[in-house]
């Protein structure tokens, strides 16, 4: 083989904050061989992102500094003027984002915006250029391209525009394609494609590739050689296998000691806490041991939800009627023990968040009954909803919008204390100072603002704000996918600690499956609205019944190379839409029992025959 | 537990760090202090206006008449011989109370009307934002006189009539933000905590938008300002002799030709303040605005 495609030597990029120069990337050296797909991990501000836009030269001149060598096939592209620079872009080196949908223009069609490419860089004329868009979209298994040609951007699902980007960004056929953190924001299923499909590609273009992730389920499924990165600086770079096998780091040995692994949880029976390891040593701390049994069998249910059904209307035309309906909720029925924690698993738009938000009512649920310590929930007045909302609490998924900006900490966590007359004066500080306490940050940090806090600190401080009024029942919707790994697993420990001390009941909203097996009592499967499979999460994960439980959870990414799936198939199937015409019948299911206590839903008789 | 790096350092009280912060960003642009400085002196000389006109604005000296600007009367003398600095100064007063005024009462109606549409959302949102758009429709000018003219050309009735034509441009400004931030999840954990809808809106979503909205009114007085100064000027004013700067511009228009500093003081005053009001209200929203954006 010749050189390599791309040389990193010594990079240092920096930028100019508030008058000064702070380092985001110190020191960096790596190198990508031709079809070598190489890929950089680490938290956020690991400079992991800066590291990419330093490469493509896309940090501003203005406020950012680049140094070192960066050499793709041997040219050094920071002694490049502006001018070359520009056709390095897109034709030797591309790029794809994170956010499909603000990196396309919302204007123009998809067809228009790759021939577009295509012509700017190749010289190719409007005939030709679409010919070759949509050879393009082909390529990248778009069904039924060429009515997709004439589609706009928002038309596409998520899934679907990244693969949009990616043609656009294979157009040219660049030696190195960057991908910055491409399935991020897409679901397991479609990011599992998404990753199959850039590892064709890459295959059928003989092409390099560098890629950003935090997560490391993604980088054993794609990488051949892997960067670690923290603070701006490289800790690791190591063929795959032996970063997962025989880390050298500390901060690696932590880092994927902090990632649940699907299947880890065989044999155990309850809640496991994640270990907790020293980053600059690798010590353990101490081994993580099964929480105890926190769930109160004997007791009759704390939550029992009957029939949920919560459906939005949508309205259009010229007078604003009523034209069909988003089945958020159908027929959800489950219940939930005092200290114990039942999962609610599923894709973006299958009604697990408008479930939670139902059984607070903070949507309100269009049928149903939500029996809460054995009061009907859907059925009360605005006063007694206030009494009950103190027994049930929320935590949100962004842990940048759930605090008021404009709200010191303190007051935000003693505000819900006031109102409810719990304590006044210096009492209600203390209790804030407890509060503060309770949730490992220290009682002096109650003068600070929300913006003064890292996201990990600022989750902390949601659950003690939910904790204030001292619920039985906390809905967590997504509580940690927003967390950075290792951020995640303290809070994850936290939250089991706290069900310990306060024997807490948790209904946990998420779509990450792996966390869902290391924290769950029981677990239910939501798809379009209806729970498809529900049970205790041994018996959920070993054993899954339903067909989209077993999709969801062979799309899940392990980490760990030497379990790379086998090539699956390039699956191009689309999450269904829960939108629905006026009058709308459902196939008539039931819940059937396929082992204790772990039903899944199937078509009743009736309905077998009728669409037989 | 995760204690970072920072957690040791001493803190400021939070309000002054937050001050801290605005004057820094209001410091980029050093125009805006230009505009500050220029508001603040025309407040100042109208306040002190009783102790440092030279001459009383009300008396005449029938012996003086239009006089070009002198010694005695630094920026001349009108028709009926009045000292024109004087009547500049005393004319300040009416222009800042009834611009401060009016532009007080839309901010608060008007934030008011926004805030609640915006909340609740709904039938009670088309209804009332439709009715703004109606009022919006009007040029403010126009809509100005004809309530003026109903009723009837009062210092309290211009200020009323003032307020009214701005309200829905404040009901505007907060309704867009309230529908931003009612969206969020503190707003959802406050209904889990069952807060009461007055309290978050009072508590939780008002100082949000509440930056926006003193942006807002400082582009407005200026507005308000220009406004009166037009009433005054088609005759619609605060009654004569009371010196008001439109009315000083139209009681000189009769003599624009051969006495042409007359218009050419009370222009000029309106002209400069208002230019200093739009550069302030610029200033403080590039001092605003960038950290509202941070966190979001």
């Amino acid at each position: 083989m010749s050189g390599p495609v791309l040389s990193v030597e010594n990079l240092q990029t920096a930028f100019r904050v508030g008058g000064q120069w702070r380092w985001a990337v110190e020191d960096l050296s790596f190198d990508v061989a031709p079809g070598e797909t190489v890929a950089i991990v680490g938290e956020s501000g690991s400079g992991k992102s800066v590291t990419a836009l330093s490469v493509m030269r896309l940090v501003s001149a203005a406020n950012g500094r680049i140094q070192g060598r960066i050499a793709l096939e041997g040219r050094d592209l920071l002694a490049l003027s502006e001018e070359e620079m520009r056709k390095v872009r897109g034709n030797d080196v591309a790029m794809i984002f994170q956010e499909p949908m603000t990196s396309l223009n919302p204007v123009l069609t998809v067809g228009f915006q790759i021939a577009e490419a295509l012509r700017y860089h190749r010289g190719l004329d409007a005939g030709a250029a679409k010919a070759e868009a949509l050879r393009m979209l082909d390529k990248v298994r778009i069904p039924s391209a060429k009515t997709r040609f004439d589609n706009y951007p928002h038309q596409l699902s998520g899934g679907m525009r990244q693969r949009v980007m990616i043609a656009t960004a294979l157009a040219c056929k660049p030696k190195l394609l960057i991908a910055d953190e491409p399935t991020t924001a897409l679901d397991v299923t479609i990011q599992a494609q998404i990753l199959e499909l850039i590892k064709t590609l890459q295959d059928e273009e003989r092409m390099s590739v560098l890629f950003i992730t935090h997560d490391m389920g993604v980088v054993a499924e794609i990488a051949d050689r892997v960067v670690v990165m923290w603070k701006g600086r490289k800790l690791e770079d190591a063929p795959a296998a032996q970063v997962f096998n025989t880390p050298i780091h500390g901060y690696t040995k932590a880092l994927l000691a902090a990632v649940p692994k699907l299947g880890d949880m065989n044999g155990h029976a309850r809640p496991l806490r994640f270990p907790r390891i020293d980053p600059d040593d690798g010590k353990v701390e101490g081994k993580p041991m099964e929480q105890p049994d926190t769930v109160q069998a004997a007791e009759p249910p704390l939550l029992e939800v009957a029939g949920l059904t919560t459906r939005f209307g949508i309205r259009g035309g010229l007078l604003g009627r009523l034209q069909g309906q988003v089945h958020a909720v159908e027929d959800v029925s489950f219940n939930l023990r005092r200290g114990e924690t039942l999962a609610l698993v599923g894709e973006s738009g299958c009604g697990k968040s408008t479930t939670g938000r139902s059984i607070l009512r903070l949507v309100e649920p269009s049928f149903g009954t939500v029996r809460f310590g054995g009061r009907d929930v859907t059925g009360l007045g605005k006063s007694e909803l206030r009494d009950v909302r103190r027994d049930m609490q929320m935590i949100f998924q962004d842990p940048f919008a759930s605090l008021n900006p404009r709200k010191s900490v303190g007051s935000a966590l003693a505000e819900p204390i006031l109102v409810h007359g719990l304590a006044k004066g210096t009492e209600a500080q203390d209790r804030v100072a407890e509060l503060l306490r309770k949730v490992g940050l220290a009682p002096e940090m109650h003068v600070r603002f929300p913006h003064e806090f890292s996201g990990g600190q600022r989750q902390r401080i949601a659950i003690a704000r939910a904790l204030a009024l001292s619920p039985k029942l906390v809905v967590a919707d997504e509580a940690v996918s927003a967390l950075d790994v290792s951020v995640k697993a303290q809070v994850l420990n936290l939250m089991l600690d706290l069900q310990a001390e306060l024997g807490l009941a948790y209904l946990f909203i998420s779509h990450d499956m792996a966390v869902v097996e290391r924290v769950s009592h029981r677990v239910a499967v939501m798809y379009l609205g209806e729970i498809v499979e529900i049970g205790p999460r041994e018996a959920v994960f070993s054993d899954p019944r339903h067909p989209y439980t077993r999709k969801l959870l062979t799309a899940v990414p392990v980490p760990d190379p030497s379990r790379r799936a086998l090539r699956r198939e390039l699956a191009v199937d689309e999450l269904p839409s829960p939108i629905r015409k006026l009058g709308w019948q459902a196939q008539p299911t039931e819940l059937v029992e396929v082992s204790p206590s772990h039903f899944i839903r199937q078509p009743t008789e009736a309905g077998r025959a009728g669409t037989a | 537990m995760s204690t970072s790096v920072h957690d040791a350092a001493p803190v400021a009280p939070p309000r002054l760090r937050w001050l801290k912060a605005t004057i820094g960003a209001f410091n980029a642009n050093k125009t805006s202090w230009a505009g500050l400085a220029i508001v603040l002196a025309v407040i100042l000389a109208a306040v002190l206006a009783p102790i440092i006109a030279p001459h009383d604005p009300l008396e005449q000296n029938i012996l003086s008449r239009l006089q070009p600007p002198y010694d005695d009367f630094y920026l001349g003398t009108d028709y009926f011989g009045r000292d024109i600095l004087s009547r500049l100064l005393y004319g300040a007063r009416i222009s800042l109370v009834i611009g401060i005024a009016s532009t007080v009462i839309a901010m608060v109606v008007g934030s008011l009307i926004g805030l609640l549409a915006g909340y609740y959302g709904g039938r009670f949102d088309i209804i009332v934002m439709q009715a703004m758009d109606i009022l919006l429709a009007f040029p403010s000018l126009i809509l100005g006189l004809i309530l003026v003219a109903m009723l009837g050309p009062s210092m309290e009735n211009i200020t009323i009539a003032i307020a009214l034509t701005s309200i829905p441009s404040f009901a505007r400004i907060a309704r867009a933000p309230t529908i931003t931030v009612k969206e969020r999840d503190y707003i959802g954990a406050g209904r889990a905590l069952a807060f009461s809808d007055a309290r978050i809106m009072a508590g939780h979503i008002l100082p949000n938008i509440f930056p926006e909205i003193l942006v807002m009114a400082s582009l407005w007085l200026a507005n308000a300002i220009r406004t009166e100064a037009s009433l005054a000027f088609i005759g619609l004013g605060v009654k004569p002799p009371i010196a008001t700067w439109g009315g000083m511009i139209r009681e000189g228009f009769e003599n624009i030709l051969d006495s042409y500093w007359l218009v050419l003081a009370p222009s000029l005053a309106i002209l400069v303040v208002v230019f200093a009001l739009n550069v302030l209200g610029d200033g403080l929203r590039d001092a605003i605005d960038p950290k509202l954006k941070g966190e979001r």
